[in-house]
């Protein structure tokens, strides 16, 4: 065999390629040269699949980083056909309405998943597993549809008393919002407690622990990480979520929640404000970017920055403070 | 006291309360489900006992008349998402197998997390991106470069009488500022790379290496061993996970509607504009003035939930018939 065709050192295991085990055969260069080919092409492959990903952060920080600054930070937007102005009611409607589906979706998904692997049976953990798979590959704008049903095109009415006006608001948001979460942080939560050895819970046991202290500060505190990581990346998912908030929440600019009465006051003023439509940074992003002008081109870029530092940031720093086994099992995405 | 007999009745009534707690919260997943059904199916009743299946069927939607044909969405929506699939199953493929076989160690980590990154952008991020640096570079240079190419062969070959119409339909007509259907494939192909990627990776990373061991055995090249060893193993499960884009694919929504042109219009020229089901629902649900309007919106819901709801129970079924454990979160 000519020094010229032997195989480059990590193109195959030294054993087969070295000349004694190799029958001679005179396509063998040309078989090389098909897998050499092969890695080349799906290296491209490759290139092509990870471009986007500089191209979209490098023209986000090159049409938006010139924009940021701390007006932009804390001004509401402008009134429209005036140029400046910024996203600070945008910012904290994000806020709000993740705050109010992580209240609801959280815990439903928790305790859900806790259910599962502590006490159900086969046949029921089955049902659970295979509906919440379902929802999650439900297209977020369907839940749109189920908030709007529920609190935008209805009065709520409990016992003859309406204890919700029906209309876009907050609290339809962040409603839509839960119900993607649900089933995401129900399957990530249950992942993680299956890694939680058996002898623990059998430890525990034998200890004479009561079943919901084995539950919640042996099992559940064994997997935090794992659990907060999985709660986090869930929220990540849910910050960027347009569809769902399009008639929902609405969009809002001015702000939603408007505190000026005496303290005593601040039930009715937060219950008011979650009654009102309010402005989340993607609605915004959406709405700059499918207008004629401009300036609020620009600030589209500049509120996708923020956004994409909040969602990225979310995931980077997670990934990085927690890398261990048990989180291992909810990185992959 | 691990006898529950024995414990304090306090106790065991808290573990009871407990329990119940949890059973509710689990049967949480199995309301949404209700409710969604409830809400889609009621909602959209109304529809169908009055236009039956000449809602499926029918291509003319004008809300002003009362006129409501879903067709034009149904057509976006399945030509947009298998092109999509058609661009990214290839590049996310081929990617996979990089990534499991072929790449230098040192590189399969970063790319795994760069891949990762990807899929964390927002959808309405991408639409941006899309809108301002996507649709110029493809309206000026690439689609009138495929348009005077592909688009310029013949459009019909005449056989047996009949005019056979030639895929270069699909590339002619006026190409615009490039807001049309091939401009939503794509950004919906950019979008569902990762997904696919990243599943048929966990799949290839489930052969067992004995197979790639023994195709090293027998003297294999590095690309025989993934052809023969890995690829016809992992078929089954690679088919599922472009299955699973595919149902990625039709729930896009943002991105799509940002870039396909908003037009309910069925057209043979990737060129023209089209409208998706999601992307209907987003521009018009908020401003549905009549009741029939949104009943209408409610069943290309009840279509667009139905649809993927099927394509990802293939998908799962294919994953859980070809071996793979694949992971919640998706």
């Amino acid at each position: 065999m000519p020094a010229a065709t032997l195989p480059p050192a990590n193109a195959v295991s030294r054993e087969t390629s070295s000349p004694a085990a190799v029958p001679r055969d005179n396509r063998h260069g040309w078989r090389k040269g098909k897998s050499t080919l092969a890695s080349g092409v799906s290296l491209a492959c490759a290139l092509i699949v990870i471009t986007p990903l500089g191209f979209v952060l490098g023209y986000l920080i090159l049409k938006g980083a010139s924009s940021l600054n701390l007006a932009f930070f804390f001004n509401l937007p402008a009134p429209v056909g005036e140029t400046g102005g910024g996203v600070a009611n945008a910012n904290v409607g994000t806020f709000v309405v993740i705050a109010i589906a992580s209240v609801i979706g959280v815990p439903v998904g928790i305790f859900g998943a806790i259910y599962l692997t502590e006490y159900g049976g086969r046949r029921f953990n089955s049902v659970v597993r295979l509906g919440a798979d379902i929802l999650n590959g439900v297209p977020s704008i369907v839940w749109g549809i189920v908030a709007y049903a529920l609190l935008v095109n209805h009065d709520v009415v409990l016992f003859g008393h309406t204890i919700w006006h029906k209309g876009f608001s907050t609290l339809a948001g962040g409603v839509a919002l839960a119900f993607i979460l649900i089933p995401m942080v129900l399957r990530t939560t249950e992942e993680v407690l299956l890694l939680v050895p058996n002898g623990y819970r059998e430890a525990a046991t034998a200890l004479g622990i009561n079943r919901w202290r084995i539950c919640v500060q042996i099992v559940a505190k064994t997997a935090l990480k794992g659990i907060v990581t999985g709660v986090m990346l869930a929220v990540a998912r849910i910050a960027g979520e347009t569809a769902p908030l399009l008639f929902t929440a609405l969009g809002n600019r001015f702000w939603s929640f408007q505190f000026h009465g005496p303290i005593t006051a601040l039930p009715g003023e937060f219950a008011q404000g979650f009654a009102q439509p309010i402005a989340a940074l993607p609605l915004q992003i959406f709405s700059y970017a499918i207008s004629p002008y401009d300036d609020w081109h620009r600030q589209a870029w500049a509120a996708a920055l923020v956004l994409i530092l909040l969602v990225l940031s979310l995931n980077v720093g997670l990934r990085y403070l927690t890398r261990d086994r048990v989180v291992r099992v909810m990185t992959k995405p | 006291m691990s006898d529950p007999k024995q414990m304090r009745p306090a106790s065991r009534a808290r573990d009871a309360v407990f329990q119940w707690f949890c059973f509710l919260m689990a049967c949480g997943v199995l309301v949404l489900i209700v409710l969604v059904g409830y809400v889609l199916w009621g909602g959209s009743a109304d529809v169908f006992r009055k236009f039956g299946w000449k809602f499926l069927t029918g291509s003319d939607w004008d809300p002003n008349t009362g006129s409501f044909g879903a067709l034009p969405f149904i057509f976006g929506t399945l030509v947009s998402s298998l092109l999509a699939l058609a661009i990214a199953a290839p590049l996310a493929i081929s990617t996979a197998i990089y990534l499991t076989e072929l790449a230098p160690h040192r590189l399969r980590q970063p790319l795994v997390f760069m891949i990762e990154m990807l899929s964390a952008i927002p959808s309405v991020i991408y639409g941006l991106w899309a809108i301002f640096i996507m649709l110029p570079w493809l309206s000026q240079s690439v689609f009138p470069l495929l348009r005077h190419s592909l688009g310029a062969l013949p459009k019909s070959i005449p056989l047996f009488h009949h005019e056979i119409p030639t895929p270069a339909l699909l590339f002619s007509g006026p190409t615009g500022a490039g807001y049309s259907m091939l401009s939503g494939a794509i950004i919906i192909a950019v979008m569902i790379l990762p997904i696919i990627t990243s599943v048929s990776r966990e799949i290839l990373r489930s052969v067992p290496d004995l197979q790639r061991e023994a195709a090293y055995g027998l003297g294999a090249t590095r690309w025989e061993v993934t052809r023969i060893a890995v690829l016809s193993y992992a078929k089954k499960g690679l088919f599922g996970a472009m299955i699973l884009g595919l149902g990625r694919a039709l729930g896009e929504t943002m991105a799509v509607t940002m870039v396909i042109g908003n037009t309910p219009r069925i057209s043979p020229s990737l060129f023209s504009p089209g409208y998706t089901l999601a992307s209907v629902i987003a521009n018009e649900f908020a401003e549905a003035t009549s009741d029939d309007y949104l009943h209408a919106l409610v069943a290309i819901g009840l279509v667009l939930m139905a649809v993927t709801v099927v394509v990802n129970l293939c998908a799962q079924l294919i994953l859980k018939l070809s071996g793979t454990e694949v992971g919640a979160v998706r």
